[in-house]
């Protein structure tokens, strides 16, 4: 058939049934981008004879004879269009997954259109941004400062990839061609357990294009956990490549290999499967009696983790208080929807090294597992990541990469699997869903005399974080308070059910809920209001850092900011107006919120850093960029650390054969481990640089300076070009490395308010005032890291409102698409007044502290706390969805 | 996405080139809902968009709508000033999920035919007392009440083979009073509750209850209804049983609105 892409006349032939994204990414059009599948994420928007349409639904055989235009036919002579140029000017994206389908979209607005961007964008996801960058580039507002007369560091720079991303140019995971690919589709369980008494391929073997069928058979018998961490031993292994028992219904059973996803796809339709179905517990409470079925055999009682600790003497202190409060919570599970999929590729090449280009926060760590489970040596296997289209913890797994290499050693073939979106719900992981039931004791005048915490977390059919996100869930979210009594009794249970894993915030999202909930009962029961009872119990600086272990630890008050926090949010919401608005009942609450900067028992990064020969700067680091802002981070602190200007750092990521090791990115780590490994390195070139200088000059290194684009010693002025020359004639290294190993550790604070309206009939909240207080150190870049705070707003207020998996009666997820689970649109989500305590961090590069995750982590709680004060309910469990608020008011 | 297991597409351009269907074809329209999911148990795609249907004619008596014709056509069709109820179309159109993206390729047929609950153009049709003409695959044609079209989720009146080819929706009905009322989960998500009130004739009051029950539901009042007859003859005619339960809104909730809903319609209406 013939048609017009982005004008020019293209010949070409479709399959039967195809849609045009998979049509214009196989003629190299990779910009079009495959979110949802389903035209539900907008990501493959293109404009068929300038009419916006989604990409993945329109037939391919349909748009012959009509004109395509995609991302990359937007720009034209004159250069980007204006609305590639506001997305730039805005900084209207984070991981840029989104960016190609929301540019094509806004730039097919009209004005009507663009002066109702909720009804205009509904057909556009953004999990990252919280969508406020996204109005501002269509409204036309300029957020990036392009003359640097302040310091680099504090400076609201572009990030570097911006132009590649609002063109399309940017590669993802999965944008790239390669010759002679074979596909992977994995068949699914539909059992929760079971045992798979056969497998009758030949059906399947007979499919024309259909290679290899991997089973149980095929699988090393070496046992591993999906979950990465610098230590593997920190998570139980206990899942098998392809195993012959199922233990959640959506876990693989078989992965057909053929020359196309449709072949593949037809080999597992045509494979029978015999299985003997065995008892399955889904509920974890059910899963801890006695004779509850096993989920593994070599665990009986199916708790997977456990806590049993406290400090001082809970007992008394709750005898001795004259308020206690006791509630019991429930937290929802949730998926993290970033909007590229899991999925890898790989190859052999040509010297037997294994090589995967994969959507991973963790290639080095993936590397070593890898290296492990098929017992190949480390330096034949090397990971790169493409750009990665967001991850929020989901990627700090091995969900792919395994069955990926299976496929590749056994065809010796490349590789590709991409998860489908229905699989990145109903068989990835999710966060963990909790029940947090908490008792407050406090004195007459609110002073804390004891808290208690019993957690009970479903993990689900695998260990992948279990232990982690428990202790992590029990540990901020008590330190925060100082109190000399407190006990946690906890368990991480496992279940038939979908593994759950890391997730933003990793466990304290779940336990913040709980405990900001009960503190804001606590302040009622007081007769304080919510920031005075905070004020009175919070540790200040200095006070001890103890959740429920006096032990000896890593973690110091770098710098501290809640204070400040408090008082910020306190004073813009009395700032806040209160409306009147008929029918509807108004309230506010606030909760608060602590986050180590980095995950605890070591955290490693090295960055290298070398001056070129065209006189840029190239930086090497471990880390990802999937949104989460960091190479801006890295091009900013080791522009500032050698005088030169950001666009002089070109930044090598992600990539296992130039460095050495790096534990990834991830527990908010991109800025306080990589950052300070690059602005390590960075410092210790410039000095380099001005040693060399001196030699070369033989002048005093007091006559030597280093500029953006030159160094000065004594009366010369060598342009570092030259420079680059001269050193290597003098046989001069001009490279340097810097090393974190990520301890000491620091501490960052959150505070969320909100003021809410309810509404008694419907049961609808309306937001009417979000602030978000944070004490994130230093702000490297206040534009950056205010769009990384309302996006975690905006993606807890998906959890907080509206988001959950829902399984049906066998165990499966029963709501595996956009469409029946629902993530904040533009619509959903508030405008966040984000506000910065003035804080500089001495353990930090350059005085920052994280903030990725952290924001999630205490807007339930606020907006539960928020709800209770307009409408005298308590709603204890996520999410405060309308059909289940009105049911409130009936009650009462 | 794509769809794996469709081996053909056939592009019938009049009736006679339209094949007998077996169980593994299925007409084509917008394709919008059809290519948002796999569908292992089709092998063929019998595409109707080339069948060159006029999307809309207004006739002394109707508005024809064909099934083809696509959301973003009907949501342009300016209605004629005395049409009261001619805002009522760009209302159901903006109670797709769909964005305006998914007007310019859903079809109004396809929204009726694949029988979701709040399916917005069933809605419209049913309100508006429309007629659906649909044609046998003998070549014959019969008609059926919209409000007979759907008749469960995801499940409408259609005989194998057979195709919706029109909605006809009558002048005098668009000529009549109208209230609408809408609620979702999220702020422009899937309809949870869609009521419309009707008057037909002076002291006539028709609801039409789609999206919170698992078929649509019409209630006609011969006399005015008060709040007692009104929450009476609800409760009579939808039965708990009846209100849909899904993710986009629990029965208690969806019957709790419907009824919020009835009392504000009638409130709106019985203004003159």
């Amino acid at each position: 058939m013939k048609l017009q892409i982005n004008g020019k006349y293209f010949e070409t032939s479709t399959i039967k049934g195809e849609c045009l994204r998979t049509l214009l990414r196989q003629l190299g059009l990779f910009g079009t981008k495959k979110g949802c599948d389903a035209g539900d994420c907008g990501a493959c928007t293109v404009h068929v004879d300038g009419i916006p349409v989604h990409s993945c639904l329109y037939p391919a055989a349909r748009a012959a004879g009509h004109a395509i235009t995609t991302i990359e036919g937007l720009a034209d002579e004159r250069g980007l269009h204006p609305m590639q140029k506001a997305f730039l000017e805005a900084q209207g994206f984070q991981c840029g997954f989104c960016t190609a389908g929301m540019i094509m979209t806004a730039s097919s607005l009209n004005q009507a259109q663009r002066a109702e961007l909720p009804v205009a964008l509904k057909g556009n996801l953004c999990r990252c941004t919280g969508y406020r960058a996204i109005s501002d580039a269509i409204a036309g507002v300029s957020h990036t400062q392009h003359s640097l007369t302040d310091k680099i560091c504090g400076a609201n720079i572009m990030a570097p990839a911006s132009e590649d991303i609002v063109t399309g140019e940017a590669r993802f995971t999965f944008d790239l061609a390669i010759d002679d690919l074979l596909h992977i589709k994995i068949l699914r369980a539909p059992h929760a357990h079971a045992r798979i008494i056969a497998i009758d391929k030949s059906a399947a073997e007979k499919i024309p294009g259909v290679h290899t069928i991997l089973t149980y058979e095929d699988a090393p018998p070496r046992k591993f956990s999906t979950a990465r961490h610098q230590d593997p031993a920190d998570d139980r292994a206990d899942t098998l490549i392809l195993d012959r028992i199922i233990r959640f219904s959506g876990q693989r059973v078989a992965a057909v290999i053929a020359n196309s996803e449709k072949n593949a796809e037809a080999g597992c339709n045509a494979l029978n499967i015999t299985y003997a179905i065995l008892p399955a517990v889904t509920d974890p409470y059910a899963a801890t009696q006695p004779g509850a079925p096993m989920v593994h055999a070599d665990m009986p009682n199916n708790i997977v983790a456990e806590i049993n600790s406290q400090t001082g003497d809970i007992d008394a202190a709750f005898t001795s208080a004259d308020h206690t409060y006791q509630g019991t919570y429930h937290t929802q599970r949730i998926q993290h929807a970033h909007l590229e999929t899991h999925g890898a590729i790989g190859w052999l090449d040509q010297s037997g090294t294994l090589r995967l280009r994969s959507s991973t926060q963790t290639p080095f760590l993936t590397r070593d597992a890898l290296a492990t489970l098929f017992e190949w040596p480390r330096n034949k296997i090397h990971i790169t990541c493409g750009r990665v289209g967001g991850g929020f913890g989901g990627k700090q797994e091995m969900l792919v990469e395994d069955i990926v290499t299976l496929a590749i050693l056994k065809t010796g073939r490349p590789v590709k699997y991409e998860m489908t979106r229905a699989e990145q719900f109903a068989a990835s992981t999710s966060r963990h869903p909790m029940e947090v039931s908490v008792k407050l004791g406090a004195r007459a005048d609110g002073v804390l005399t004891g808290i208690e915490l019993n957690v009970l977390s479903n993990t689900g059919a695998y260990a992948n974080h279990a232990a982690g996100v428990l202790f992590h869930g029990c540990n901020e979210s008590l330190t925060i308070y100082r109190c000399a009594n407190k006990r946690v009794m906890a368990r991480a249970v496992h279940t038939h059910t979908l593994p759950a894993g890391a997730f933003r915030g990793y466990g304290l999202s779940q336990t913040n809920f709980a405990i900001e909930s009960a503190m804001d009962e606590l302040a009622r029961l007081t007769g304080l209001n919510p920031f005075s009872i905070r004020r009175l119990n919070m540790i200040r600086e200095g006070d001890p850092l103890v959740s429920i272990s006096t032990d000896p630890h890593d973690v110091e008050y770098g710098s501290y900011g809640l204070d400040q926090c408090l008082d910020l949010a306190e004073q813009t919401l009395a700032a806040t107006p209160i409306p009147a608005l008929a029918g509807w009942r108004i309230g506010k609450g606030i909760a608060m919120g602590m986050i180590d900067t980095i995950p605890p028992r070591g955290h490693f990064s090295t960055a290298v850093i070398r001056l070129t020969e065209t006189g840029d700067y190239e930086l090497d680091v471990g880390t990802a960029e999937f949104g989460n802002g960091t190479s801006t981070i890295h091009a900013q602190l080791a522009a500032a650390a050698l005088s030169t200007r950001p666009t002089h750092i070109k930044i090598q990521q992600a990539n296992t054969e130039r460095l050495e090791h790096d534990t990834g990115a991830f527990g908010s780590t991109g800025t306080v481990v990589a950052g300070l490994a690059t602005e390590r390195a960075a410092r210790a070139l410039a000095s380099k640089i001005i040693t060399v200088a001196a030699e070369y000059a033989a002048v005093s290194l007091n006559f030597c300076q280093l500029h953006a684009t030159h160094v000065v010693a004594g009366n010369l002025e060598v342009p570092l070009a030259e420079f680059f020359c001269i050193a290597k004639s003098l046989g001069r290294d001009l490279s340097a490395t810097g090393h974190v190993t990520g301890s000491p550790r620091s501490v960052a604070f959150n505070v969320q308010a909100f003021q809410v309206a309810v509404n008694p009939t419907s049961g609808v909240i309306n937001i009417l005032r979000s602030i978000h207080a944070a004490d994130a150190g230093r702000v490297i870049n206040p534009m950056q890291c205010r769009g990384q705070i309302e996006g975690g707003v905006a993606q807890a207020l998906g959890a907080a409102l509206f988001e959950q998996l829902q399984f049906n009666e066998s165990g499966a997820v029963s709501n595996p698409s956009f469409r029946n689970y629902h993530i904040p649109a533009i619509a959903d989500v508030p405008t966040t007044t984000v506000l910065f305590a003035d804080t500089y961090d001495r353990l930090g590069p350059s005085g920052a502290k994280s903030m990725s995750e952290s924001p999630f982590n205490p807007v339930a709680a606020a907006l539960g706390n928020a709800i209770r004060d307009a409408t005298g309910i308590r709603l204890t469990a996520t999410p405060f969805a309308a059909d289940v608020v009105f049911s409130h008011f009936l009650d009462k | 996405m794509d769809l794996n297991s469709i081996e053909n597409i056939l592009i019938p351009r009049s009736r006679s080139e339209i094949p007998e269907l077996t169980e593994r074809d299925a007409f084509l329209a917008g394709g919008t809902w059809l290519f948002s999911e796999p569908q292992p148990a089709l092998n063929r795609l019998v595409d109707l968009t080339n069948m060159n249907w006029a999307p809309l004619t207004l006739t002394a008596t109707h508005l024809q709508v064909s099934a083809t014709c696509k959301i973003a056509a009907l949501a342009a069709f300016e209605p004629p000033h005395d049409w009261l109820a001619g805002p009522l179309i760009l209302k159901c159109c903006r109670a797709l999920f769909g964005s305006f993206k998914i007007w310019n390729m859903a079809t109004v047929g396809g929204n009726l035919c694949l029988g979701l609950p709040a399916g917005p153009m069933t809605a419209l049709a049913i309100a508006l007392h429309a007629t659906c003409i649909i044609w046998r695959p003998d070549g014959t044609d019969y008609t059926i009440p919209a409000v007979q079209f759907v008749t469960g989720p995801q499940q409408n009146a259609l005989g194998p083979g057979e195709i919706l080819r029109r909605i006809d929706i009558p002048i005098a009905h668009l000529k009549h009073r109208f209230a609408f009322r809408q609620i979702s989960l999220t702020p422009e998500g899937r309809s949870g509750v869609l009521v419309i009130g009707m008057i037909n004739q002076p002291s006539r009051l028709i609801l039409t209850v789609t999206a919170a029950t698992r078929h649509p539901k019409q209630v006609e009042f011969s006399t005015w209804p008060d709040d007692n007859t009104l929450t009476s003859k609800l409760t009579n005619e939808i039965p708990d049983h009846l209100y849909y339960d899904d993710i986009h809104g629990k029965p208690a909730w969806r019957k709790h609105m419907t009824g919020i809903f009835a009392k504000s319609i009638c409130t709106e209406l019985s203004n003159p």
